[in-house]
C-alpha cells in the first residue's frame, strides 16, 4: 500500500513535468511529432531506473559511510553521464532493435535533469532501494504519460486557427496550462 | 565592452528568447523573493564559472572540455548550495530541489561552451554578469506577476487584498499561463518595431 502510493504520487499527483515543473527544456523540445514523444518516453523510463537504482547504491554505499555527501552533485552527474554512454553501447551491440527505437534520444537525456533530480529528490525523502525503485519508475511513467498527451494536443494545434501572436511558443505554454490544471484534479486522491 | 553586458539583457535573453533554463523560472517564481534568491544564485555560478574556464581555456584539452566543464560548475552549485543552507534556510527549503540542478541549467553550460571557452577571462565575466541580469530579469518579472496576481503581494508587502487574488496563478498552472502570456506581448511588440 505504502509503494502503491509512492507510485502514484509520482505517477500522478506529483507529476514531474506539469506539477514539478522539471526537464521543461525536452517537454517542449521534442513534443511536436507523436513518434519521438513515445521514443523520448520509453527511453526516459529505462535509463531513469536503471541510474536511479545506481545513483543510490553509491549514495548510500560509498559517500555516505565515508561522509562524502558534498560531492553528490558532482558524482551523480558524471555517474548518469557515464551510465547513458554504457547503456548505449550495450543496446547497439545487444539489442539493436532497441537501439533503432530509441538510440538518438539517449545523449539527450544526459542532459535531462529529470533524471538527475530523481536522484536527489530519493535521498532527500529518504527511500530505501525498494521504494527509490518505485518512485523512478512512477516518474518516469508519468513523464511518459504527460509528454505523449502534450504531443497529441500539438498534433491538433497544427490544424486550428491560433491567433498571431500566440503562435508557436505561446500556445504550447497555454496547452500546458490547462493540462497542469486537469492534473491537478489528482490533488488529494487515495488521502495523499 | 557594453555590448558583452548587454545582449544577454534583451537582445539573447536566456529565457524569453533563447528558451533555455526554463524549469527553475516556472517553478521557484511563486513569490518575488523566491525569484531573487535563485537568480543571485545563478548569477554567482554563471559569472565564477566563466571566469574559471576562460582561466583556464588555453590548458582544458579540447576531447575532455564537457566534463571538466561540469566538475568546475558543479564545484560552484556545490559552495553555493551550502552557504544557502548555512545562511538562508528558508529560502532554501523554498527552493529546494532546484538549488543541485543549476548544474544542468542549460544557460551555464552554454555560455561555458560559447563564450567562456573562446575569450579573455574580463569579457567573459562581463558576460556571465549580463546573462545572469537577463535570466534575473525575466525571473523577477514573472515572480512579481505571479505573486500580486496569486497573493495580493509583492515581495511580502500586501498591496491588494488576498481575498480577491486568484489562487491558480502561484499554482502551477499559474506559472505556464503567465509565460504564454509574456511570450506573446512580446512577439506582438517585436512585430509593431518591425
Amino acid at each position: 500500500m505504502e509503494l502503491f502510493g509512492i507510485f502514484f504520487s509520482a505517477f500522478l499527483i506529483n507529476n514531474i513535468l506539469l506539477i514539478r515543473f522539471i526537464a521543461l527544456c525536452s517537454f517542449f523540445g521534442v513534443s511536436t511529432k507523436i513518434n519521438t514523444a513515445i521514443g523520448m518516453g520509453s527511453a526516459v523510463i529505462f535509463v531513469m531506473t536503471i541510474s536511479s537504482a545506481v545513483s543510490w547504491l553509491i549514495y548510500n554505499g560509498i559517500l555516505a559511510p565515508f561522509h562524502l555527501e558534498f560531492l553528490r552533485t558532482a558524482v551523480f552527474i558524471l555517474v548518469i553521464a557515464a551510465l547513458v554512454q554504457l547503456e548505449e553501447l550495450y543496446m547497439k551491440k545487444m539489442v539493436p532493435s532497441m537501439y533503432r527505437a530509441m538510440g538518438i534520444y539517449l545523449p539527450l537525456i544526459t542532459t535531462n535533469c529529470a533524471i538527475l533530480a530523481v536522484a536527489f529528490l530519493a535521498i532527500d525523502y529518504k527511500y530505501n532501494f525498494l521504494q527509490s525503485m518505485v518512485y523512478s519508475l512512477g516518474v518516469s511513467m508519468g513523464y511518459t504519460l504527460a509528454i505523449i498527451l502534450f504531443a497529441h494536443l500539438r498534433d491538433r494545434m497544427a490544424l486550428a486557427p491560433i491567433p498571431k501572436w500566440f503562435q508557436g511558443y505561446p500556445i504550447a505554454f497555454i496547452t500546458a496550462a490547462l493540462m497542469s490544471l486537469a492534473f491537478l484534479g489528482f490533488n488529494g486522491m487515495f488521502g495523499l | 565592452m557594453f555590448k558583452y553586458l548587454s545582449s544577454g539583457i534583451i537582445k539573447e535573453n536566456p529565457v524569453l528568447r533563447l528558451m533555455i533554463g526554463l524549469c527553475p523560472v516556472l517553478a521557484v517564481s511563486t513569490s518575488a523573493i523566491n525569484a531573487l534568491g535563485m537568480s543571485i544564485a545563478v548569477a554567482f555560478v554563471l559569472v565564477a564559472s566563466n571566469a574559471v574556464i576562460a582561466m583556464l581555456r588555453k590548458i582544458v584539452p579540447d576531447e575532455i572540455r564537457i566534463p571538466i566543464f561540469i566538475i568546475i560548475i558543479s564545484t560552484f552549485v556545490t559552495i553555493s548550495d551550502y552557504v544557502m543552507h548555512a545562511y538562508y534556510p528558508a529560502l532554501y527549503v523554498a527552493l529546494g530541489v532546484f538549488v543541485p540542478l543549476i548544474v544542468v541549467n542549460c544557460i551555464i553550460l552554454g555560455r561555458a561552451e560559447a563564450f567562456a571557452y573562446k575569450n579573455p577571462v574580463f569579457s567573459s565575466i562581463l558576460d556571465g554578469i549580463g546573462m545572469s541580469l537577463g535570466f534575473a530579469l525575466a525571473l523577477v518579472t514573472i515572480g512579481v506577476i505571479r505573486e500580486l496576481l496569486g497573493a495580493g503581494s509583492v515581495f511580502g508587502i500586501q498591496l491588494i487584498s488576498s481575498g480577491i487574488a486568484a489562487t491558480i496563478m502561484i499554482l502551477p498552472p499559474g506559472a505556464f499561463i503567465t509565460i504564454g502570456i509574456l511570450m506573446a506581448l512580446l512577439n506582438k511588440m517585436e512585430n509593431k518595431v518591425q
